[in-house]
């Protein structure tokens, strides 16, 4: 919901006809310039629009219509990035690159598609001096060169944030080489062994057309040697994997799939070289080559979607605020890295601005939006002496606040690391591949064993030749593709329909019924307000819409949504933060506030107080208007459930899931959201605090597999513990890192689609998996009855696989669900 | 036919470079991003 509250608070009328020259989303009325050529919805787009005009940049523009992508609003900041110049920083994060330059690598907000990459690769033209900046889109980095001696860091970090891309160093850059340079030498084994399938297949297809044929014994000879030296490298470095899967597995004694691999390459490599040196025989080279190349291709799928999972979970700490704005004796601020903040620091928090630490006000009054942390969808009053903690949103005005607890020890760098911990309790589910890789192993070295004893009476050499055959025939290859083709393909598919999966096996635990727990602001409802309901004097109408067309309060806003414009001449406006409104209209004093703003100002009849009790006990905001000392009209608003959200959750429950409720909202707003989705629940919570969320979840999860959908930082944890954890569109960052699955669309239906997708998934899974046991079964048959010849074995193991792929790129697991 | 014994093992040289050659483009980081250069292609550059 945060992303929704945020836009609700920045100022928008949503019925407002004119769109923002740069985002695009409606530019609210007071905003309107008559007669301009351009008009901007805040003054954050204004910049980034002359900004970019400025570079000459302005192609940036067209190329987001072909992208056909939205841009998320600006939200003005003036954040020096000065904690990026800081020496310790620079000496932990950058890396020289030669002549002179430095290159840090950045995690970039709101980079979503090809116009921004376009737009920050040329970066150099917006902060001259830049050398390089390389845009990785999957992992939502970029690299960026510069002089460190003409340029300073936080220039460039400045001119990120005006193009309205917030740049976080990224924190865990060492595992993230480390990782890469892994990647790199998995891909240098995939790339030997596919050159080595390729050329031992073109040197059997001689030895097949001359075992047909006829063929001089020293060509067949000097053919056989040649694909002993070409298929050597495979065997040797490039199945290296899993040999090391297959030793581990034989002292553990867990059964692995690396282990009928390892045996049946091995095997068929031993039993083929023994053959060439003797001259006679088969050789295997052709099919342990192509077991080695398919494998490996598999394992190179798998870990590209795990490290998309682990990626995401380094981005975590990069969202706790990283610098603060210390005041000094003489009331200058000076921006300093948030470590060096102490207890008892003075701090200026600007509008706009996230605070920075834990602490208590003192000086100035404003609105805070708590909505990530806490979930409370309606904006926090914030005066003198009132406590505010890390992470909150200052939203009005400035303010000045005593730090009392920075970094870990604040609530958000306690949730956070409560993620972390999280994350890594989860209990592992055991995928369908490995449960069936048991049984497999057991299966094919006794059907060996069987083979070679059956045959051991009649002939001792043909029962040595069909034990080996059946090995290398039986090598789990298509059984090894099964899952992650099917995952990977579905993944792409999911993609496409805007739900972002993670990890694979989150697609697997999908597939099976569990309760799903729902936050709701934002989630199940829209996450703004909306007038329901009026009572007393339909004629007060334009005057209210007049009145509240000057304020960007949320409320205002939703007047406006309801009530449009109105051309009244309004004079004497006052705004009272956190109480209402009220200005003159044709010499008439008109208010409009909360029950108390109201009650102090005007006359209020009971029967009116009454109502707005009522409303606030159903979980609705009162709002009173008020003429000339008389309180003569109640308007109520409340946070519309999502058109889609019944219709959604019946299908789940259809599907055999359970459903539950845990919001950090209000118990009576949580009971009405429940009372008009009219459906059974397993629970319905309200007030949850962040940490409530994590232990509900995690006493769910003994009981079953647990599905949160939620979006703030405050489901973050509870996202991150739960067997799978859905962030829905506009959720914030942090969360967005935590769980397993993102939908960039809004509404509960995404959510329904990865259901169903899931499940989708599992039966591809093991359709896969019946196929590749089929083709299995048809070869062991035949190397059992000393049947098979290596070229059948050559032929039908490619196409097994190729069956498989086939099967999982063909197959419809992401359908659009009306 | 006797060209074999000359011709098989030049074809494996010429494998062997461009395995090679593949090798040394990993190693440079040429598909650590195999999803940016798909989006970076369709913008045709001043």
């Amino acid at each position: 919901m945060s992303q929704a509250s945020l836009a609700g608070l920045d100022a928008v009328g949503e019925e407002a006809d004119v769109a923002c020259s740069h985002c695009g989303l409606p530019v609210p009325r007071p905003l309107l310039e008559a007669g301009a050529s351009t008009q901007f919805c805040c003054d954050g787009c204004r910049t980034v629009y002359s900004v970019i005009f400025g570079a000459g940049l302005e192609r940036y523009y067209a190329e987001r219509r072909e992208a056909g992508s939205e841009q998320k609003r600006v939200r003005s900041s003036d954040k020096t990035y000065a904690e990026l110049d800081d020496r310790a920083f620079l000496a932990t994060y950058c890396r020289a690159r030669g002549s002179g330059l430095l290159e840090v690598e950045l995690y970039l907000e709101n980079l979503h598609c090809p116009a921004c990459v376009w737009l920050v690769e040329k970066l150099g033209k917006v902060v001259p001096g830049v050398v390089a900046a390389t845009v990785d889109i999957g992992r939502s980095t970029v690299t960026v060169a510069w002089p460190p001696d003409k340029l300073q860091l936080s220039e460039i970090a400045r001119g990120l944030a005006t193009l309205g891309y917030p740049p976080h160093p990224r924190q865990s850059a060492d595992t993230a080489e480390l990782r890469r340079i892994e990647d790199r030498a998995l891909l240098a084994r995939m790339a030997v062994a596919g050159a080595v399938f390729g050329n031992v297949m073109l040197l059997a297809l001689a030895l097949y057309a001359g075992a047909f044929q006829g063929m001089d014994s020293d060509y067949q000879s000097f053919f056989r040697w040649a694909s002993l030296v070409v298929v050597t490298p495979s065997v040797a470095w490039s199945a290296g994997a899993f040999y090391r899967g297959a030793w581990s597995a034989v002292r553990t004694r867990t059964p692995h799939m690396d282990l009928p691999i390892s045996i049946g390459i091995l095997a068929g490599f031993a039993w083929g070289t023994v053959n060439v040196l003797r001259g006679r025989g088969e050789i295997y080279f052709d099919s342990v080559a192509a077991v080695v190349f398919l494998l490996l291709v598999g394992r190179w799928l798998q870990r590209r979607q795990q490290h998309q999972a682990k990626n995401a979970a380094d981005l975590l700490y990069s969202f706790a605020p990283s610098s603060a704005r210390l005041l000094s004796d003489d009331g200058t601020a000076r921006e300093v890295p948030i470590e060096t903040v102490v207890e008892g620091s003075l701090l200026e928090v600007r509008a706009g601005e996230t605070v920075p630490a834990d602490g208590v006000v003192v000086e100035g009054s404003s609105t805070l939006d708590a909505s990530l942390l806490s979930g409370e969808s309606r904006p926090i009053e914030i005066v003198e002496g009132a406590r505010l903690h890390a992470g909150t949103l200052n939203v009005a005005a400035r303010i000045v606040m005593r730090a009392e607890k920075t970094g870990q020890a604040t609530r958000v760098g306690r949730l956070l690391r409560s993620v972390e911990e999280a994350s890594t309790r989860r209990a592992p589910i055991a995928l369908a591949a490995d449960r069936a890789a048991g049984r497999f192993v057991l299966g094919s070295l006794t059907l060996a064993l069987l083979t070679l004893l059956g045959w051991w009476h009649f002939d001792s050499e043909r029962a040595l030749e069909n034990a080996i055959a059946l090995l290398v025939v039986t090598c789990p290859c298509a059984l090894g593709l099964a899952t992650p083709l099917a995952v990977s393909a579905s993944i792409g598919k999911a993609a496409r329909r805007g739900i972002l999966i993670k990890g694979g096996d989150a697609l697997e635990r999908l597939a099976t019924p569990s309760l799903i727990v729902f936050d709701k602001t934002g989630t199940l409802t829209e996450g703004r307000l909306e007038l329901s309901s009026w009572q007393g004097d339909e004629a007060l109408k334009p005057w209210v819409a007049a009145v509240e067309a000057r304020s960007a309060h949320p409320i205002a806003l939703a007047f406006g949504r309801a009530l449009g414009a109105c051309d009244v001449e309004v004079c004497d406006y006052v705004q009272t933060p956190g109480g209402g409104v009220e200005a003159c209209i044709d010499g008439q004093r008109v208010v409009v506030g909360s029950v108390a703003f109201a009650k102090a100002r005007t006359e209020l009849p009971p029967q009116l107080e009454a109502a707005a009790r009522e409303a606030a006990a159903r979980g609705e905001t009162p709002v009173l208007v008020g003429v000339d000392g008389r309180a003569r009209a109640l308007a109520t608003f409340h946070d519309p459930v999502r058109a889609d959200a019944r219709a959604s959750l019946l299908r789940l429950q259809a599907l055999g899931h359970r459903l539950a409720i845990l919001s950090g909202d209000q118990p009576e707003v949580v009971q009405a959201v429940r009372e008009k989705l009219d459906l059974t629940f397993e629970f319905a919570l309200g007030g949850s605090a962040p940490e409530e969320k994590l232990a509900v979840v995690e006493r769910e999860t003994e009981r079953g597999p647990v599905v949160m959908v939620g979006d703030g930082v405050n489901d973050a944890a509870a996202l991150a513990r739960a067997s799978v954890g859905i962030a829905v569109h506009g959720g914030a960052e942090a969360s967005l890192a935590a769980a397993d699955v993102f939908t960039t669309r809004p509404g509960v239906s995404p959510v329904l689609e990865l259901f169903v997708g899931g499940s989708r998934t599992l039966g591809v899974i093991r359709r896969n998996m019946l196929l590749s046991l089929a083709y299995n079964l048809v070869c062991a048959t035949l190397a059992v009855a000393g049947a098979i010849a290596p070229w059948i074995a050559a032929i039908l193991m490619p196409i097994s696989s190729l069956t498989v792929v086939m099967s999982s790129y063909r197959a419809k697991t992401f359908p659009e669900i009306s | 036919m006797s060209a074999l014994f000359i011709v098989l093992p030049l074809a494996l040289l010429l494998v062997s470079g461009s395995v090679f050659a593949f090798l040394w483009a990993a190693r440079r980081g040429q598909f650590d991003d195999l999803d940016t250069p798909a989006v970076r292609a369709l913008h045709d550059d001043d």
